[in-house]
């Protein structure tokens, strides 16, 4: 029988080596990527056309059609999983049939795969809507694939403002509306942060769902009705069905990891700042 | 220390800050010459999906003088409160039956306009709930609300707020600063401050010093007092002494069965020192409750 003492460090040492295993698994595939990635980078790679399926030049256009996807996909689910979030943390009460229905909802969207996500897509926006292979049709499906991020994130953030600040707003005088914007949603500002950047995320890792909308064309896009690229896909492209492509591979999926981390930063600035200029507007 | 220009309807506001009329002899007369209803509530029961919480509760609330409600917890203080600025219409399930008249207006009306009724009726908390905003803004954000749009008079009714609750001096240099970088006591002056700067007619109060510590408590128990005459204030308070120290009135509940009732009213000299009810008797003296 291990003494207290030997438990404790037994269990210590475990905490550490289950952290350090995560970092170090990072490290590892932040490494791999930057050797066999890094020797390919450069300015030229970022603003130059593709050539010869990826092999050779750079992935601007891949780069100008995953940040229109994203866009789309952001301006469509922004207002609506925004919308939602503030229905169902605002308005009714969480025991309220439709809260409950719309809760199964999300939670049901959450967990459908995103292949179908991609089929689903492709039938509805691309054929039925005609659509078409195109950055808007990749958007919408990526938009109705990261709704539910948003809605429970925003949601969570917003149950998480103490009640007394409602209550406040209430007692003098002020209505529901104005306590949302002026108090509620600013004070919720760091969740719908890291709502927006679990689904930009989730939007830029996502390829099953792409390839079926927006498709694989790899020439810029000209509007937003043209079919695009997106990074993942390029990557999965690349490594899969491009002989002599993994160089470049890897140097997409490093670009895709530092613009993740970009956009990651950013959004946590603008929650912070959001906060400070709140508090300090006279 | 007032700056709010207000005509007096009532002798109250002569009295300046006095404790006299509360803790001195019943043949002084009723702290307020003529006492005059404010509040008329007749019959108010209250339930929360289906559970009784309040039942068949008739008082008159007197203008210009303070009222302390006082009993043992979840007796039905708190929701008798709520159901005088219509806090209760927030929550869910919950069922007001009977007469609350504010100045002869019935606020259960049909045509009853809710935010103005509570601008006219501001409440404060047990805990301080200051917005997480600046100092100046937490003041200004419900005026702009009610529809003060010039910056000029914005900040003069800052500054008057202030004053009125002797939290001027103490924050004038900081007023963009954050409102939750304030003490405790100080918050729930500010929260005051804030429901003042409306300028209600009255000013329900729910235990707002038993979040403090007895410093604060103690600065605010005065502000209070310095605020009778001017409002119609209600407090409920767990604080006997606090109660018979600021009180021209007091109501004494009592839960039975998980219902409260309104088991007494009356001076709060009476109340303390010569109960009616045996279970008053009881709980003033502390041997219940």
């Amino acid at each position: 029988m291990a003494s207290i003492h030997q438990r404790d460090l037994l269990l210590t040492g475990f905490v550490w080596s289950a952290a350090a295993l995560v970092i170090g698994s990072f490290l590892w595939l932040l490494s791999d990527m930057l050797l066999q990635g890094a020797g390919q980078l450069s300015w030229d790679f970022l603003t130059a056309e593709t050539e010869n399926a990826g092999r050779a030049g750079g992935i601007a256009p891949v780069l100008v059609s995953t940040l229109l996807i994203l866009a789309v996909a952001i301006l469509v689910a922004g207002p609506i999983g925004l919308a939602t979030a503030v229905l169902l943390s605002e308005f009714i009460a969480k025991d309220n049939r439709i809260a409950r229905a719309i809760g199964m909802s999300i939670d049901v969207l959450a967990g459908v795969p995103s292949i179908v996500f991609g089929l689903f897509g492709m039938a509805f926006f691309s054929a039925y809507l005609g659509l078409g292979f195109s950055i808007l049709a990749g958007g919408l499906t990526l938009a109705c694939m990261v709704l539910p991020i948003l809605i429970r994130t925003i949601e969570e953030g917003l149950s998480a403002v103490p009640d007394e600040w409602r209550k406040g707003a209430a007692v003098l005088g002020m209505s529901r509306l104005s306590a949302l914007f002026y108090i509620l949603l600013p004070a919720a500002a760091p969740a719908l942060a890291a709502g927006l950047m679990l689904g930009i995320g989730r939007a830029m890792a996502e390829t099953a769902a792409l390839i079926f909308t927006s498709g694989y064309v790899d020439r810029m896009p000209s509007s937003l009705h043209d079919s695009g690229r997106a990074l993942a896909v390029h990557i999965y492209d690349l490594s899969m069905n491009v002989a002599g492509g993994d160089a470049n591979a890897y140097a997409s999926a490093l670009v895709l990891v530092i613009m993740l981390i970009i956009i990651n930063n950013i959004a946590l600035m603008l929650a912070n700042s959001l906060l400070q200029k709140r508090i300090s507007l006279a | 220390m007032t700056q709010i220009k207000q005509t007096p309807t009532h002798c109250c506001s002569e009295v300046n800050n006095s404790n006299a009329y509360t803790l001195g002899p019943i043949e002084a007369g009723p702290p307020c010459c003529e006492p005059d209803p404010a509040i008329r509530v007749q019959n108010l029961t209250l339930s929360y999906g289906g559970q009784s919480a309040l039942d068949n509760v008739s008082l008159d609330i007197y203008r210009g003088c303070i009222t302390a409600l006082i009993g043992p917890s979840g007796c039905g203080k708190t929701s008798f409160l709520s159901s005088i600025n219509r806090l209760t219409d927030l929550i869910p399930n919950c069922t007001v039956t009977g007469k609350v008249e504010i100045e002869n207006t019935d606020i259960h009306a049909a045509d009853m306009d809710v935010q103005a009724l509570r601008r006219r009726v501001g409440m404060i908390f047990q805990k301080p709930n200051p917005f997480p905003l600046s100092i100046r803004r937490n003041i200004q954000m419900p005026l702009r609300e009610h529809g003060v749009k010039d910056r000029a008079l914005l900040e003069t009714k800052l500054q008057t707020a202030l004053q009125d609750v002797g939290l001027w001096d103490e924050v004038k240099d900081r007023l963009d600063s954050s409102a939750l970088s304030l003490s405790g006591g100080q918050q729930q002056r500010l929260c005051i401050a804030r429901a003042l700067a409306l300028q209600p007619e009255i000013l329900l109060m729910d235990e707002p010093c038993s979040a403090l510590d007895p410093l604060s408590s103690a600065v605010v128990e005065d502000l209070i007092l310095s605020l009778s005459g001017r409002y119609t204030v209600v407090i409920v308070t767990h604080n006997l002494a606090q109660a018979r120290r600021i009180a021209n009135y007091a109501g004494f509940f009592w839960a039975k069965e998980r219902t409260g009732k309104l088991v007494e009213f009356g001076r709060c000299q009476q109340i303390f020192e010569s109960p009616a009810h045996e279970l008053t008797a009881a709980y003033v003296s502390g041997a219940r409750g």
